[in-house]
């Protein structure tokens, strides 16, 4: 059965439940929530309000599930969820949000706004309306495993390279590890210094991981284009391999989608608890930094900041991990204004990476980002997600200013006492 | 009313001065009617002159369904006074219950005067007319409703003496057995004075009459048919209690501090702040007090529908009916029916869940 | 019907009605909402969903820094009338007359002066909440015409409570009965409108307390 918008409407139906109800019967249009969406506060346009976006669920709850919007609809009264709203919304849903979160932080009355607007998106791809960029990551997420086509002789390729340059063997396919380690296709194509550095300081700690050959990605594209059919699936495999394998907690690497699909949306997903654990690599580091088993032996003098991902930090938990393990070696490191929970988003999650369509406005909500660099001016970021890193790269270039990247978990191994 | 001459032509004038009354004494019942009535001491020579020339008017009295409470309002004066006079002076043609006369010759007393005086003389009326059934009072026979009405076709005009005659009162509070009106509702095509007040006071009944014999005409009358120049302003506005009210200093029970202190009794019932009477001013029993002073709240006596207004305790801002019960039966009944909307709202959710088909790559692309 | 009547009706089965309508239409609304029912949180929990839920109700009304800085006005305004609101309904002598004959309970009041201030305080802010309304453009944009109702239902019992404590405009009972009719008039909107937010807040900040809380953040 093909997209059609009966479909989108019927799944639209399926996403409202007691939270949704709560959420759009308390809205005030108090207009706080735009305030605090960088996709307005960068482009000055009130459409790009949160909660609006998530107008076609909210028509379909004040429709189907409430007693004024039945009786309206019994007259014929109401506002319908047509392929004309479904089409006017679709840049709004996809392009211009990155699911941050920072509006539900705001929001006086405690609307979750970004989980309204994720189950919005469930919708939308029902019905046809998801972006042909996230379509093409998610299909290739399904048939090759991974949305940038990452196969696994890519992945050794990358294995042999590193094991060559750090001389540590990496495991794959260990039966009984305690960990088995997650990757995103971008770490492995692009920041593959990541898995020597997970490999370096787990040896060091004498922490037994592996990787698998059968589910070794980590993103889940099916939570960014919003079908939860897809996303079960592509989260089922993570849970075959880590039962094949025995592992007591599996790793999600430094992605903020893709440690909210498996730490969070996981279970829910696939319908049944993990009978293993989930935990962020960040997490994992600051366990063994507790434990003792964390050393570090030199000290970084660099003006260091933290950009917090936001489905890591504000949607995931993980905000005081990060800053304990940066305190392990930064001498000087500087907090950006809003930060933690309040950390405005980079501009490019929540799928908006994929869906070449939005490559413009990214850029120009970057500024947000850019302006609170300006701030406090700092001699290189440090950050815990190979999206965010990769678009501050770019609108770092784009806005002409040099500032390097670090991946949390490589500049601690850099660290590391010998 | 035995002792005052017969002869129809008399003054008032004459009336006053075969009592002893003194030219000083009169023109002072001059002045104070004039301020009474707000008007300026210029007109106090026009109200002496007229009220020594009028001729005594000749009034009937009729009394429906009322408890002779105002009757006994206006003639309960402990000592004699120039309003006592000014109403002995009229010709009281016919009243029940201070004429002599009963049974068949009074009611030829009021024939024999409405004949006489065609047009010109004044119909007092106190008490309710019942209409739903009229059985429940008559007099001589003749209903109520006929009563007024033959008598209405000849009067100058009609002063309805207390709350039952202007406003329905007591007979008409709910549920109204005898389907009581007032006379307004009935006469049309007169001038109609309303003098509500349960009683009303005496000396706003003279006053009417002053007015009406000084001038020969009606005096101003506010939208429910009340003279304005003594229902104009409100018990609350002219009460010796209201800084209280302003400062929130209100006594909670009958005995308590506050009631000692004399603070406001809004808390009490008191329904000085909707109800528009002379009473703060003119006050009762000869210029004693009124039921504030001494510590009862105001009724709201002189307004239409006051015994409907949920109780003489309960204060103005408290609903008139039993609103906790309306809540408890209205949230049980609520909650049924939200759990029936609910649960249809859950089956119509369930539904959409038990079609749901799975999306597959395949399914992305229309 | 004259003043009185009037008066009578509204303090009467007037109330009566609204009331009914009010109950009713809250009960079933919150009935109608929970019913819908959420699905247990199958993966494992990092915090604690009813302590940060619990915590967010209250802790959601003080505004963040950075939040406070970009929405100043709203929050300010905003805070203005909803207390404004709270003190006029709930600590003017009469209408805690009203609450103690309805539910049996009582409590102090203020000074009329002071709720007498208050309400002319909260009447400006209101009214600078819809001239900012009408002027800011996110604010425009996302205004309907319920938005402007529920505005003119909330601001009517302030101006004819101002008119009838103060008694001018027309007569005493007049004035009375039109303020009790505007607050009957609020009363039946409020189950059908956004005013709602004055019970489901309790909902909505609960569950977004809850579902960042269990993700070990508080929201």
């Amino acid at each position: 059965m093909s997209a059609s918008l009966e479909k989108g409407i019927n799944v639209l139906k399926e996403q409202v439940d007691s939270t949704v109800a709560a959420f759009f019967s308390s809205c005030v249009h108090c207009g706080m929530c735009t305030d605090a969406c960088l996709f307005y506060t960068e482009t000055g346009d009130p459409s790009k309000t949160p909660i609006l976006k998530a107008e076609p669920l909210r028509r379909i709850w004040k429709s189907e599930y409430t007693l004024s919007g039945r009786i309206a609809k019994l007259f014929g009264l109401g506002k319908k969820v047509d392929e004309k709203l479904l089409t006017d919304w679709e840049t709004l849903v996809y392009d211009s949000c990155t699911l941050c979160g920072r509006c539900s932080m705001v929001c006086p009355v405690g609307n979750d706004i970004t989980l309204l607007i994720r189950k919005t998106r469930e919708g939308m791809a029902a019905a046809g309306h998801a972006p042909e960029g996230l379509i093409a990551a998610t299909k290739r997420s399904v048939t090759i495993g991974s949305p940038m086509g990452v196969k696994l002789p890519a992945l050794q390729a990358q294995i042999r390279h590193v094991e060559k340059d750090t001389g540590l063997t990496i495991p794959v396919d260990v039966e009984g590890a305690d960990y088995m380690l997650l990757l995103s296709s971008m770490e492995i194509m692009h920041f593959p210094e990541f898995i020597g550095a997970v490999a370096k300081i787990f040896n060091k700690a004498g922490v037994t991981w592996t990787l698998s050959s059968e589910a070794f990605e980590a993103t889940n594209s099916g939570i960014q284009i919003g079908v939860s059919d897809i996303a079960a699936e592509l989260v089922q495999r993570t849970v075959d391999a880590a039962e094949k394998l025995k592992v007591k907690t599996v790793i999600s690497p430094e992605c903020g989608h893709a440690y909210m699909a498996i730490r969070w949306d996981g279970p829910n997903l696939v319908g049944k608890s993990f009978n293993f654990k989930v935990r962020h690599i960040l997490e994992v580091l600051d366990e063994l930094r507790q434990q003792g088993r964390l050393k570090t032996s030199s000290m970084d003098t660099q003006k260091l900041t933290y950009h917090d991902p936001c489905q890591i930090s504000r949607r995931g938990g993980v905000i005081n991990e990060p800053r304990n393990l940066i305190g392990m070696f930064a001498e000087n490191f500087v907090e950006m204004s809003d930060r933690g929970k309040m950390n405005w988003c980079c501009g490019a999650g929540g799928g908006v990476s994929s869906n070449e369509r939005a490559d413009e406005i990214r850029l120009k909500v970057f500024q947000r980002k850019k302006d609170q660099l300006d701030e406090i001016k700092p001699d290189a970021i440090i950050s815990a997600c190979s999206n965010c890193r990769l678009h501050l790269e770019e609108g770092l270039e784009e806005y002409g200013m040099d500032i390097p990247l670090l991946s949390l978990t490589e500049i601690l191994a850099e660290h590391l006492e010998d | 009313m035995t002792d005052i001459p017969e002869g129809k032509d008399e003054t008032l004038g004459d009336v006053l001065r075969q009592r002893g009354i003194s030219r000083r004494s009169f023109l002072k019942f001059c002045a104070t009617t004039a301020s009474m009535m707000a008007l300026p001491p210029s007109m106090i020579p026009t109200i002496a002159h007229a009220l020594e020339r009028a001729k005594k008017p000749s009034v009937i009295w009729l009394s429906f369904q009322e408890c002779t409470g105002c009757t006994e309002s206006l003639t309960r004066a402990h000592s004699v006074t120039i309003e006592n006079l000014i109403f002995d002076s009229i010709s009281l043609d016919y009243h029940h219950t201070l004429q002599a006369a009963s049974g068949h010759a009074a009611e030829e007393a009021r024939m024999a005067a409405m004949e006489e005086n065609y047009g010109k003389y004044l119909l007092v009326v106190d008490g309710s007319i019942p209409l739903g059934n009229p059985g429940y009072s008559t007099i001589a026979g003749i209903s109520n409703y006929d009563m007024l009405m033959e008598t209405a076709k000849g009067a100058a005009a009609i002063i309805s003496v207390g709350t039952c005659a202007a406003y329905g009162g007591i007979p008409h509070a709910k549920p109204n057995p005898t389907g009581a009106v007032s006379v307004g509702e009935i006469i049309k095509d007169k001038p109609i004075i309303n003098v509500p007040g349960c009683p009303p006071i005496p000396v706003v009944i003279t006053g009417v009459l002053t007015h009406f014999l000084t001038f020969g005409t009606i005096p101003e009358l506010d939208h429910i048919g009340r003279p304005k120049v003594f229902y104009g302003q409100s018990i609350h506005d002219r009460c010796y209690r209201r800084t209280f009210y302003d400062k929130g200093q209100f006594a909670e029970t009958f005995d308590d501090e506050g009631a000692r202190k004399g603070w406001c009794l809004y808390k009490l019932g008191c329904k000085g702040p909707t109800t528009y009477n002379a009473c703060a001013t003119t006050k009762w029993n000869n210029g004693t007090s009124f039921p504030i002073e001494s510590g009862h709240p105001c009724l709201g006596c002189s307004e239409p529908e006051f015994w409907d207004g949920g109780g003489f305790y309960k204060a103005l801002s408290m609903p008139t009916e039993d609103i906790s019960k309306t809540v408890i039966y209205t949230a049980a009944g609520a909650v049924a029916a939200g759990v029936a909307i609910g649960a249809i709202q859950k089956g119509r959710k369930n539904s959409a869940v038990a079609s749901h088909s799975k999306t597959t790559i395949d399914d992305l692309e229309k | 019907m004259n003043e009185i009547d009037f008066l009578n009706w509204v303090r009467g089965p007037g109330f009566q009605i609204a009331v009914i309508i009010f109950v009713a239409g809250i009960i079933i609304r919150l009935v109608e909402i929970l019913m819908l029912g959420r699905k247990p949180n199958l993966a494992e929990a990092k915090g604690s969903a009813m302590r940060s839920g619990l915590r967010t109700i209250f802790s959601r009304s003080i505004p963040e820094k950075s939040t406070f800085k970009r929405s100043t006005f709203v929050i300010v305004t905003g805070f203005i009338f909803h207390i404004g609101l709270l003190i006029t309904i709930f600590f003017f002598t009469p209408h805690i007359l009203l609450f103690k004959d309805v539910s049996g309970l009582s409590w102090p009041a203020l000074p009329t002066p002071i709720v007498d201030a208050v309400t002319v305080v909260t009447i400006i802010a209101l009214f600078l909440v819809l001239a900012h309304r009408m002027s800011n453009t996110v604010l425009r944009f996302l205004t309907n015409y319920e938005d402007i109702l529920v505005w003119l239902v909330t601001i009517l019992p302030l101006i004819t409570g101002y008119f009838a404590f103060h008694r001018v405009g027309a007569t005493a009972p007049t004035l009375l009965a039109l303020h009790i009719l505007s607050v009957e008039l609020l009363l039946v909107l409020f189950p059908f409108t956004k005013l709602m937010h004055a019970f489901t807040i309790v909902l909505a900040r609960w569950y977004n307390g809850a579902i960042s809380g269990y993700r070990g953040v508080q929201s």
